[in-house]
């Protein structure tokens, strides 16, 4: 091998090492007791099957992941289109009002809505302080809470991959399309959206796998009632129950892998968010 | 084609609209980058805005389809002011610098789109698209995307775009600008031919004097923010009416001097010490200074002519340039003046010697005042 065709991997070694020894091993050794406590077997899996805990979780998950990814959806796409209308310095101004929360950290963000949903927070106050409630309303610890805070803290991931696709469509095609007679919403509709579905896409993606293995803010604004997978598994986790951990594990995995396979796979998907180059 | 028209041309024949620019203006932030253009566009008239970049030209052309809103003035098509119609209610059609295809659509439902956009039934919009890529001369291409075509081609598509809804005037931003030299001229020529089958208005924007003087009926020389001469193309170049117009549209040679006099509209003036002639459009008072211009092409060598009658000068040659079909010459006049001759070439002509002093002639006929 000459000089420059060894100097990548040697570039990337320690990296590769590092991530061996304490990522990819601990991970495998993990999933690997799936099968095999406590004799090598699938009936980790058949039992998770006809589990009743376990199917209220996974469903609480994907409820969760799916409301999370319309909310953020309908509400970030329109500001994505704002930002992309707007002149430069209004434009950087509202990036940086986006990416703010982005900063912040996520035990913080779900704190701040904890001070807000609380039994004695904001909103309870106002609402007594306006008469038009007498006793406190239950926000914190329901689904609604964990629905409210995990849009607001995933926002971002939906708004900057469609701002970014909406960026780069030519400004001069919605006015031809106004030129050829089409109506504001019209060009909107047949020329823009169709061109920014990349983006839609790709936030779409990111936004639903994330909801899938959110962890923090479930636990802290989250009923009991309503676990989520994450959250099972680390309860699991501290009962010591490592075969059942890592079977949740398995399947929160493999849900994940099988959503990145599908945008691989699925016509139109393809190259909205495609893994590697083109 | 077999020289007939097609459909789309035989029912437009003659019915193009007429447009008329009132003191238009527009600023940005306070900035004038249209100052009060005023002008007649006869219906079926192919008129070319020419001028170079920043203006105003352009911006005239986005007013006029709607894109900016005039900060004063009126624009008027068929004698209707048009001024606040939003752009997709003025049925215009619009060809871009850039063609702007829908990337994410076929040819034909580019070409379809207008059409879609007016309520026209699938059926009949899949006649007039084929109809309309004939006419274009890309018959055949419905299927393609437009990354897959070439830069000729997707002009073409975006020519068929803009005429497949007749509209009855065409407005045309720079649309060969990002195109080599042959392909230019090639479209060049089958622009005109499509004005002539279609008979429906062009409107046509260009910093290309060449591609001015190629199509258009009439050009509006614009400079920053005015008109500064509207004609003919022969008008224009055989009477530029000042020196921006004689240098942006062809070369000229520019002689300044003193007016000794006036002789039935033409002026006599002395400059680099010889006494020249000119077309003059007005009087000239005795003693006022004037800049004669010619073009490089219209001066001769007074040896070269049985006889040179007009007016003559004396001048040392500097450079000389063989440049296939003709010769290019600069020289230096007595005073200092540097003038080029371009001169057809041909086995027999003399080629002049750099140092050689060699009087030029030309006619006072394409000698004007600026």
């Amino acid at each position: 091998m000459t000089q420059a065709a060894s100097a990548p991997v040697l570039l990337v070694g320690p990296l590769l090492l590092f991530m061996a020894a304490f990522y990819a091993f601990p991970v495998l050794a993990m999933l690997a007791r799936s099968v095999t406590d406590p004799h090598p077997t699938l009936a980790n899996f058949a039992h998770l099957a006809g589990d009743g805990v376990f199917l209220h979780v996974f469903g609480t998950t994907l409820r969760t992941a799916f409301i999370v990814t319309a909310g953020t959806l309908f509400l970030g796409y329109p500001v994505a289109l704002a930002l992309s209308r707007m002149r430069p310095t209004a434009a950087t101004i509202t990036l940086v009002i986006v990416l703010l929360p982005f900063w912040t950290s996520v035990l913080v963000r779900s704190y701040a809505w904890m001070v807000l949903l609380g039994r004695r927070g904001l909103i309870n106050e106002a609402l007594r302080a306006l008469d038009l409630i007498d006793a406190p309303l239950r926000l914190l610890n329901t689904p609604l809470a964990v629905n409210l805070a995990m849009i607001h803290i995933l926002l971002p991931y939906m708004i900057l991959p469609i701002a970014s696709v909406l960026r780069q469509i030519d400004p001069s095609l919605p006015r031809a399309a106004a030129g050829m007679g089409a109506t504001p919403w019209g060009a909107f509709r047949q020329v823009v959206l169709p061109l920014s579905m990349p983006g839609a896409l790709a936030g779409t993606l990111l936004v639903f796998v994330l909801s899938l293995g959110f962890y923090i803010t479930p636990a802290l604004v989250g009923g009991p009632r309503d676990l989520m997978l994450s959250q099972l598994i680390a309860q699991q986790v501290d009962l010591l129950n490592w075969p059942y951990a890592a079977c949740l594990s398995v399947t929160l995995l493999a849900a994940t892998l099988v959503l990145l396979g599908a945008t691989q796979v699925l016509p139109g998907v393809r190259g909205a968010f495609r893994l590697g180059t083109r | 084609m077999d020289g007939g028209l097609s459909p789309i041309a035989a029912t437009r024949l003659g019915r193009g609209a007429s447009v008329s620019l009132v003191d238009l203006e527009k600023r940005f932030e306070g900035v004038g980058a249209v100052r009060g253009i005023s002008l007649e566009i006869a219906s079926g008239e192919f008129l070319t805005l020419l001028g170079p970049s920043g203006s105003g030209k352009t911006t005239t052309l986005m007013m006029i389809a709607g894109f900016e809103t005039p900060s004063g003035g009126d624009i008027a098509i068929d004698r209707a002011s048009v001024v606040g119609v939003p752009p997709h209610r003025r049925n215009i059609g619009m060809v871009f610098q850039n063609y702007a295809l829908f990337p994410h659509l076929t040819v034909a439902e580019n070409i379809a789109f207008p059409l879609k956009q007016r309520g026209v039934d699938r059926g009949t919009r899949a006649v007039r698209v084929k109809e309309a890529l004939a006419l274009v001369r890309l018959p055949g291409y419905e299927a393609r995307y437009p990354r897959q075509l070439s830069g000729g081609q997707q002009q073409r598509v975006a020519l068929a775009r803009a005429i497949v809804f007749q509209p009855r005037l065409l407005l045309m931003d720079e649309p060969l600008g990002a195109l080599d030299k042959q392909l230019r001229e090639s479209l060049q020529l089958e622009m005109r031919r499509l004005h002539a089958d279609l008979g429906i208005t062009f409107v046509y924007v260009t910093h290309d004097q060449e591609e001015a003087l190629t199509m258009s009926d009439r050009i509006a020389v614009v400079n920053e923010g005015r008109i500064a001469q509207l004609g003919a193309p022969e008008a224009l170049y055989d009477r530029p009416c000042d020196r921006f117009v004689a240098s942006f549209l062809g070369e000229s040679n520019f002689l300044t001097g003193t007016v000794r006099g006036m002789e039935t509209g033409v002026v006599v003036a002395e400059c680099a010490g010889a006494v020249l002639r000119g077309v003059a459009p007005q009087a000239l008072a005795a003693g006022a200074a004037v800049t004669l211009s010619t073009r490089p092409e219209r001066m001769r060598f007074a040896d070269a002519l049985p006889a040179a009658p007009g007016n003559r000068l004396r001048a040392t040659v500097t450079e000389a340039v063989f440049a296939g079909e003709r010769c290019r010459y600069l020289l230096r006049a007595e005073d200092g003046t540097m003038l080029v001759v371009k001169e057809p070439s041909s086995a027999t002509t003399r080629r002049r010697a750099v140092g050689e002093v060699a009087e030029l002639a030309w006619p006072v006929a394409d000698t004007v005042v600026v």
